[in-house]
């Protein structure tokens, strides 16, 4: 099903086709990226033709032009010396620029070659850079380019080396991370098994990856280098015989009651550069981030620009007979959509209706991209960021909570409806013990003491088969196993005796022995509790083992639904009959080798398989 | 097996792992290593599948590591063809890589994102001195063998859905016709009606080709579907090895009658019956175990 | 928590040795002849050769830097070669302006970011690309140049400020206060930046985390989740930027300082570079060394107390 919707959907292919342009086309499409990148053209262009374009040697000296305001002759005036402003200006432009890029230059060749190296093949070279790197940063960068200065006098090439190696952890750190996790990437494992070389997984697979983000970091360290130079130079430590910005703003400074002037044109040459350097790099790594980050699993929902509501009824199962329990929730026509940068809606869910009875365990069964998450999350109204209840109603108790405002909703949850995430791990906040996530919901929802709540808490670990409370109480998330952390969250979800739980897939991440065992325990602490809960689930082992009635969704709409005897009994949808067509469990085993190459594989039978059916 | 002149026969040994042992040196100074595997033993003959079942932690993913190269080997060896393969320098393993092959779980780190899929499936061959032209062809004739249009060889990886990218993972193993193909949870990430799609694929090319696999899953159903005979994982031990039906119809060993008797049925009345068993079971063990304590 | 810290304080001793001898071995190995530096082209080679003689140069490198070493482990680090005046005192004196000025800053730097990066992690739109483009200028703009900027229109056309000069913060608060707020604000800005971004960042990442709905789901509302649970977790990078941004605050502060006319470390590094005044050079250089290592120590301490995984290893 998923593998045939992507060919038959022409547009989102040529969507695609075009994301993966080139990220340098990309680029002068950002409007950002491409005036960033005129203005640094723009000023390199300046840098190299500056011996063309300076009306006259910047050194040269006029005692007649000392502070000389703007004129044809001095377009920019003179400065303290008598020199040209503008052809000056253009020089410094050539110098300060030079030697940022040289010191970029070389960070990049000493960070991104030990970072490659460190990354891929860590042991004792990573540990070596390791300390390496933090006696270079014992420091502050000018300190040590004032006791290199010290040392080698004032040189702005040999400065700025020393400075390309003041930078290039930076590069190192960046390459590193990357290489380490490129290299733990099963595409690097597959190349390795292909019998790629380790020279061709590095400039393939993992210089691939690390090429943009190195030109970002260039471009915003080729922005400090400049910084720095012309600092080096405006404290007058820099080479007298070269002109830079620093120099031009070291002299305007000195003069800056008789000619303030003077100071703007350095500082809006420094200003500009570094400016369009930042921005340079920032639109590039948005490119990146939209070229790597959205498209990754695409929601099967149909895209639309107004709410759609579908109007097919799903295939419904005669009730149980004597099923007189009241409705706690009815969801109905519910669409909910994402919000695009476009302006756009994208639907995810397109017009369920679905009920659920007091007491009842209701299952929502799908694949991944039908809208089974997405329609819990709605419930509780905790769609991610962009995401909203564009349509229908979700009526608990009476209430419409579609409608709802966000503090009346806060006072529902927790209180009448709880949550069970399907990620045990992820879904406990690291920084605090389980135990105070237990009794931070309890006082605040429950308005009860702190000490009550923890006599409560410690009941409820017991309660949900932990075998030392106490223990897991005061234990933080990363020292407990997935299970256990499981356990902790189905108890956090019955703290505040909610009438309802959304459980979102709450044993998808286990292995099957714990699976059955939270299984156990959610039917037991129902059938204690008397609570309602709607299971989201693509398992049909868990609906047939929890579930009184089901729902099946398909393409963010119910197919079928009914009691979940009547469905298992007699599936009439044909999706949900295709479903049920490829559970393997019922499955025949294939059976031993020689029966299947007697029957299969002509070319190997003959004496083979007598030899093995012996 | 149409491409591979070197093919085993059916039934004959092809792999042979006697009491291996794979150990990963502690994070922290002076602690003990990680004993991931503690003395594995397990054949696979020439075309069979032999399907490795596990949970979390039970050791079966380094079993199928190892056999690639990728582990640690510290103690026991691996023989394939009768060659020791546990302990090969780098170059020596390249060398095998029209042997063993593998599929991985995640069909979406697996492929380079930034590699077309062409690129991807001419990797191995390009390693292997394939002209341009050869290449290009086999590459097309691959995408063909695993049910893919011929103009996915230009696209990118995130063109494709997971069942579609597993299937250019399963070509990519293909390329060099090896003999044995480790299959690392290759469809644990797909959905119900993909997974049953791609096992398929996958029987289907090893009734064409001949291909051994070495099925690694935490899945007894889709185990039970592809393989000829299953080995039961657990805390790094094989506790059952056998006949694929038997094991997982019948076990012997009480970790994998838990094991089988875990997985819910989907029908209803049916899982009430074994959700019984399973109580029964556990009790009994519970008991021997007592016994066995009390003795 | 106190082995922790014993061990990062042996790791940093060690690291200040280290950075020390390769300072003193490149200064010294790289530096002429010194008797000449100082007295000038003027003088005559005996003149020379006797100042040699009376610095100690004359001695091999080696011996003469356990020497040095030794009396530095005493607190000695030797005279000034041009002012004769002693290192260590030339160096207090002006450490506690220095001082002073960086950690205001640190202080404003760490409130003002934060509260602007969370605002623009809660508000998005337009107080978002606002702080979006505070923080590109911030982060192009060198400090030095805001810091002529502010001068200029402050000080100079507006007169609001002294533009330059500097009063004891024991002497008078007001007036350390009308002293310093100009170069904290050029020094903090491009501080404030970086820190604004990375707390705008870490708070979406950590907003989008699995737990965030959870707690929500369980009757806590945005906000007490935001301040309670959201901000600690990001605050484990924002701290590292920070401590970045503490030693770069050092190295500004050197050409702030210059710019102010704030009697601190800034004019005589200066100084001392330009003069080739190499024990002065050195004495910065470890007392910088080491205020970073303390930095690291106070910053990883921090980190430890927000996050329990860092606490135990």
């Amino acid at each position: 099903m998923s593998e045939s919707a992507m060919t038959s959907n022409p547009p989102v292919a040529a969507e695609v086709r075009a994301a993966r342009s080139h990220l340098a086309r990309r680029m002068l499409k950002n409007p950002t990226g491409l005036a960033a990148i005129i203005v640094l053209a723009l000023i390199i262009l300046l840098a190299i033709l500056a011996d063309v374009l300076a009306p006259m040697d910047p050194s040269v000296a006029n005692i007649n032009d000392v502070l000389a305001p703007p004129s044809a002759l001095h377009p920019l005036g003179g400065d303290s010396a008598g020199r040209d402003v503008l052809s000056r200006l253009l020089f410094a432009t050539r110098f300060s620029i030079a030697g940022a890029l040289w010191a970029v230059l070389i960070a990049a060749v000493i960070g991104v070659t030990s970072g490659l190296i460190a990354g891929y093949y860590q042991k004792w070279f990573e540990t070596v850079s390791v300390w390496i790197i933090s006696v270079i940063q014992a420091l502050p960068g000018i300190v040590v380019l004032l006791a290199a200065r010290a040392v080698v006098g004032p040189s702005l090439w040999l400065i700025m080396a020393v400075f390309g190696l003041i930078l290039s952890p930076a590069f190192y750190r960046l390459t590193y991370t990357a290489v380490v996790g490129v290299r733990n990437e099963l595409f690097v494992d597959a190349a390795r098994v292909a019998g790629v070389g380790d020279v061709s997984i590095i400039g393939r697979h993992i210089l691939s990856v690390v090429r943009a983000p190195i030109i970002i970091q260039a471009a915003l360290l080729a922005g400090i280098g400049i910084a720095v130079q012309a600092g080096l130079d405006f404290l007058g430590l820099g080479d007298a015989k070269l002109v830079t910005w620093g120099q031009m703003l070291s002299d305007a400074f000195s003069r800056m009651y008789q000619a303030p002037t003077l100071l703007i044109w350095p500082s809006l040459a420094m200003a500009l550069t570094s400016v369009a350097l930042v921005l340079f790099g920032n639109a590039l790594r948005d490119e990146l981030e939209r070229a790597a980050g959205k498209p990754k699993r695409r929601r099967r929902g149909v895209a639309a620009v107004a709410p759609k509501v579908a109007t097919e009824k799903p295939v419904t199962h005669a009730e149980a007979q004597g099923d007189a329990r009241s409705t706690l929730l009815e969801v109905k026509d519910l669409v909910v959509g994402y919000d695009q940068p476009d302006g756009s809606l994208k639907q995810v869910v397109n017009g369920v209706s679905l009920m659920v009875r007091k007491g009842e365990v209701h299952g929502l069964i799908g694949e991944s991209g039908s809208g089974k998450t997405q329609t819990a999350w709605s419930i509780l109204r905790l769609l991610p960021a962009g995401g909203r209840i564009v349509a229908g109603s979700v009526v608990f108790d009476g209430k419409d909570l579609a409608g709802l405002s966000e503090r009346d909703m806060v006072k529902l949850r927790g209180r009448r409806i709880s949550y069970i995430p399907q990620e045990p791990m992820s879904n406990l906040d690291p920084s605090f013990t389980i135990g105070s996530q237990l009794v931070e919901p309890m006082v605040v929802t429950l308005g009860i003491s702190k000490a009550e709540a923890k006599q409560r808490a410690l009941d409820l670990l017991g309660r949900v088969g932990l075998p030392d409370p106490q223990k897991t109480f005061s234990s933080y998330p990363h020292e407990v196993s997935g299970g256990q952390a499981q356990r902790v969250l189905i108890a956090g979800a019955v703290s505040c005796e909610a009438d309802l739980i959304i459980a979102d897939e709450p044993t998808t991440a286990l292995d099957v022995t714990v699976q059955a065992e939270i299984l156990e325990l959610l039917r037991d602490l129902q059938n204690d509790l008397g609570v309602s809960i709607l299971i989201v689930t693509h398992n049909f082992g868990v609906v047939a083992d929890l579930c009184d009635r089901v729902s099946v969704m398909q393409n963010g709409l119910i197919v079928e639904t009914g009691p979940a005897r009547a469905i298992f009994a007699d599936p009439q949808h044909p999706y949900t009959k295709a479903l049920f067509e490829a559970i393997l469990e019922d499955g025949a085993a294939r059976g031993p080798l020689a029966h299947s190459a007697d029957r299969n594989t002509v070319t190997v039978r003959s004496t083979v398989t007598e030899k093995s059916a012996r | 097996m149409t491409e591979s002149t070197s093919a085993s026969r059916a039934g004959e040994p092809l792999l042979v792992i006697d009491d291996l042992v794979v150990e990963y040196p502690a994070k922290g100074f002076r602690k003990q290593p990680f004993r991931a595997l503690k003395g594995v033993s397990i054949d696979i003959k020439a075309g069979e599948c032999v399907g490795l079942v596990g949970e979390s932690g039970s050791g079966k993913t380094t079993l199928g590591r190892a056999v690639l190269g990728l582990a640690p080997v510290t103690g026991g060896s691996v023989r394939f063809k009768g060659q020791e393969i546990g302990h090969l320098s780098r170059k020596a393993r390249r060398a095998l890589s029209d042997e063993i092959q593998v599929v991985f779980q995640d069909p979406y780190s697996s492929l380079n994102p930034s590699l077309t899929i062409e690129q991807t499936l001419a990797e191995p061959l390009r390693v292997k001195k394939m002209s341009a032209a050869d290449s290009s062809k086999r590459v097309r004739k691959l995408l063909d063998q695993v049910g893919l249009p011929s103009d996915a060889a230009d696209r990118l990886p995130r063109e494709f859905s997971g069942g579609q990218r597993q299937r250019i993972a399963i070509a990519r193993a293909l390329a060099l016709s090896p003999e044995l193909i480790v299959c690392d949870e290759p469809v644990s990430a797909l959905d119900l009606s993909t997974q049953a799609r791609v096992l398929d694929l996958f029987k289907d090319i090893q009734e064409e080709t001949g291909v051994a696999y070495l099925f690694v899953s935490h899945d007894l159903a889709v185990v039970r579907h592809l393989s000829h005979r299953v080995a039961v994982m657990y805390h790094g031990e094989i506790v059952e090895y056998g006949d694929g039906d038997k094991v997982t119809s019948d076990p012997d060993h009480p970790y994998t009658q838990r094991l089988l008797l875990a997985a819910p049925v989907p029908d209803p009345i049916r899982q009430e019956q074994r959700r019984a068993d399973r109580r029964r079971l556990l009790e009994s063990q519970r008991e021997m175990e007592l016994q066995a304590g009390a003795v | 928590m106190l082995r922790f810290i014993l061990r990062r304080l042996l790791a940093g001793v060690i690291l200040l040795l280290v950075v020390s001898s390769v300072a003193y071995l490149l200064l010294y190995l790289g530096a002429g002849d010194i008797g000449r530096q100082i007295l000038g082209v003027t003088a005559t080679q005996e003149a020379v050769d006797a100042k040699n003689t009376a610095l100690g140069l004359d001695q091999p490198l080696i011996p003469r830097f356990l020497g040095w070493l030794g009396a530095a482990f005493t607190g000695n680090f030797g005279t000034s070669w041009f002012t004769s005046q002693p290192v260590v005192a030339a160096i207090t004196s002006r450490l506690a302006v220095t001082l002073s000025l960086v950690i205001g800053t640190t202080i404003i730097t760490a409130v003002v970011g934060t509260a602007l990066g969370v605002w623009a992690a809660r508000k998005r739109g337009a107080a978002d690309r606002l702080v979006q483009i505070v923080s590109v200028l911030g982060f192009a703009i060198p400090g030095f140049l805001i810091a002529i900027f502010l001068v200029n229109v402050f000080a100079l056309n507006l007169k609001l400020f002294k533009p330059t000069g500097f009063v004891q913060l024991s002497v008078s608060f007001p007036g350390w206060l009308s002293t310093v707020t100009l170069p904290i604000i050029a020094l903090s800005i491009g501080a404030i930046a970086s820190i604004a971004a990375q707390v705008r960042g870490s708070v979406i990442d950590t907003m989008r985390q699995d737990w965030v709905r959870t707690l929500r789901s369980r009757g806590l509302s945005e906000n007490r989740v935001l301040y309670r649970h959201v901000l600690r977790n990001a605050g484990g990078p924002a701290l590292a930027v920070l401590a970045v941004q503490f030693v770069g605050l050092l190295g500004g502060a050197i050409i702030v300082e210059q710019i102010f006319a704030i009697p601190g470390l800034g004019p005589i590094a200066t100084n001392s570079t330009a003069q080739g005044d190499i024990p002065l050079v050195m004495g910065l250089v470890v007392v910088t060394a080491a205020i970073v290592v303390v930095v690291n120590i106070v910053i990883e301490i921090l980190h430890g107390f927000l996050n329990p995984k860092a606490r135990i290893s």
